[in-house]
């Protein structure tokens, strides 16, 4: 992985604004194939990090670098369409470059919104929009995708769904990922390294040592408990909404149960112990695990 | 033919309106509606400054109209303002200038009425020469930074990540705008140049299911309104510039109304057609 010439590079990166350091001291690189995640509570620099490395802001300190002739793919943390634009779905993939007919389908089929192509892009949900957002940005076939919170107004479900596209997007085309995100628990999966922001790079490494690091834990406090539960879990079952329950082996079953021959490998007390044990008591827990990840997920969609 | 008066007025605008509907299609986008004002009052600082120096109006104009849409753009990036507080501070203090400038000149006596409302029944081959030279120039220019420029509009961050330069597209539609400005202000006047570039471009939006075509759609908005408004013009003995904007506030009018609604329909619903006939085939 360090062998490989890197698609973006931060040196001692920092931005300063009316004196105050937003962020200070960055050492970041990103190459190709790898998935790099950026998390940290609300105005921990995660984005305006990601604004250096896109060339959006200069740092004010250290060097940002970029390949020449990258190709960017940018999903933005915020982006509101004037109701004075008329702007269609289609028109939207070709905003910043001009993707032929197969590669804009490709994207909208990818992204499972192939029936929108035609629709107002004012008119999507919340989730609908995001799911362009991400269309437009792959349609173009970057060699570098940054994504700043691309769940935002997702469901649970929805957005490891998402995350799993991401991965998807990554294997096919083989670009590098710049992910930011604030709830590591759900993007862990999809991620290869966590870089962990508060001000300045509080830790980083795989995500399960991110997420059992005591400065993670310092930030998160209780929810950083959640993290690895869920993590684990996700690799194993998930609860669907209606109830029913998708396997990591792509199986849905009414129930779950230990013996059912789909279960590898199970959570034990959130903490990072895992034991290839059937637990007489796992339904229950791992519902509850599951219902407990869902409300942060929620309220970490309302922060 | 175009020793008609009536001929030419026609000529230079419908040149006016074909490039006014395009760039006023991204002043209603960007909401820049007072931009375009701005610019127009500092029109009167250039003739002011065109009598002084002796140049060329349209050229003097097209200075002023430049240089006001630079020092906006410098004082953007330091500002402790908002735009539209700088765009009052430039509008008004160039309109001042010009009209203590001309003061200054007791010699000249220039026709107020003419500049306010503009002249377009006394345009000379020269100036549709002028007019559709800068125009076609205009729209050629447009058509190369249309995508840095649109994407900008968007999202100016989004158009600099993926490395669309939205700072130089910006930079060339001020550029854009000033000679907008200093080639229809004969025609319809500094009064009412916005109202040529946002009126048709409103009435546009009603029909358009895209960006390219509203700036269509605008364009022949406009165009429609300078041959109404010039038949009026005659038909009535009114001034014709202000006929003119009138005839295209009654085509907005009209698109806001029911009768505007059925257009709108049949337009998408052709446009429905056309696309269920592509999946058909496809």
């Amino acid at each position: 992985m360090t062998a490989r010439t890197p698609l973006i590079s931060l040196t001692q990166a920092g931005v300063e604004r009316a004196g105050r350091w937003l962020v200070r001291g960055i050492d970041l690189t990103v190459c190709q194939g790898e998935i790099v995640t950026l998390i940290g509570p609300n105005g921990s620099g995660k984005s305006t990090t990601a604004k250096m490395a896109l060339g959006i802001i200069k740092p004010d300190a250290g060097t940002a670098h970029r390949a020449s002739g990258l190709k960017i793919g940018y999903v933005p943390q915020k982006l509101s369409i004037d109701w004075t634009l008329p702007l269609t779905v289609a028109r939207f993939m070709r905003l910043t470059s001009a993707p032929s007919a197969a590669e804009v389908a490709h994207a909208l089929a990818a992204t499972g919104i192939t029936h929108l192509a035609n629709a107002i892009v004012r008119n999507l949900s919340g989730g609908e929009f995001q799911r362009a957002l991400l269309a437009r940005a792959i349609a173009r076939k970057p060699d570098l995708l940054v994504l700043d919170e691309p769940v935002q107004g997702v469901d649970f479900a929805g957005q490891i769904a998402l995350y799993d596209l991401v991965r998807k997007i990554r294997d096919d085309i083989g670009c590098g990922v710049l992910l930011i995100s604030h709830d590591l628990h759900v993007v862990m999966a999809a991620t290869d390294r966590v870089i962990c922001l508060n001000g300045h790079i509080c830790c980083q490494g795989t995500p399960v040592a991110v997420a059992s690091s005591d400065e993670y834990r310092q930030l998160f406090g209780g929810q950083a408990d959640a993290t690895l539960a869920v993590y684990e879990h996700h690799h194993d079952h998930t609860h669907l909404p209606d109830g029913t329950v998708l396997h990591a082996d792509g199986s849905v079953t009414e129930h779950c149960h230990p013996d059912d021959g789909h279960h590898q490998v199970h959570p034990d007390d959130g903490h990072h112990q895992v034991h290839p044990g059937h637990g007489r008591d796992h339904p229950p827990r791992a519902s509850a695990t599951s219902d407990a990840a869902a409300r942060t997920g929620a309220g970490g969609d309302n922060a | 033919m175009l020793d008609d008066f009536f001929t030419r007025a026609l000529v230079a605008g419908l040149g006016v309106a074909l490039v006014a509907g395009p760039l006023g299609c991204f002043i209603i986008w960007r909401r820049l509606a007072y931009f375009g004002d701005t610019l127009s009052h500092a029109a009167l600082l250039g003739v002011a400054l065109a009598f002084l120096l002796e140049v060329n109006v349209t050229l003097a104009v097209f200075a002023v109209s430049a240089m006001i849409s630079l020092a906006l753009l410098a004082l953007q990036k330091r500002a402790t303002l908002s735009s539209d507080a700088l765009l009052g501070l430039l509008s008004h203090s160039a309109l001042a200038l010009g009209l203590v400038a001309l003061a200054f000149m007791s010699w000249v006596r220039i026709d107020l009425m003419g500049l306010l409302f503009g002249d377009i029944l006394a345009v000379s081959k020269i100036d549709i020469a002028v007019i559709w030279t800068g125009g076609i120039a205009v729209l050629l220019v447009l058509r190369l930074i249309w995508r840095p420029l649109f994407a900008a509009t968007v999202n100016a961050e989004l158009a600099e990540a993926e490395g669309l330069n939205p700072d130089r597209a910006n930079l060339i539609f001020m550029i854009l705008m000033a000679t907008v400005i200093a080639i229809s202000m004969k025609i319809v006047g500094v009064l009412l140049i916005t109202a040529m570039l946002i009126i048709p471009a409103a009435t546009a939006r009603r029909f358009a299911s895209g960006p390219e075509q509203m700036a269509l759609f605008a364009a022949i908005a406009g165009m429609l309104a300078v041959v109404f408004g010039l038949e009026g013009s005659l038909t009535w003995d009114t001034p014709s510039g202000p006929t003119i904007v009138v005839a295209a506030l009654g085509m907005f009018l009209l698109a806001m109304s029911p009768i505007g609604g059925l257009i709108a329909r049949l337009v998408h619903s052709g446009r429905d057609r056309s696309e269920a006939k592509g999946r058909t085939s496809s």
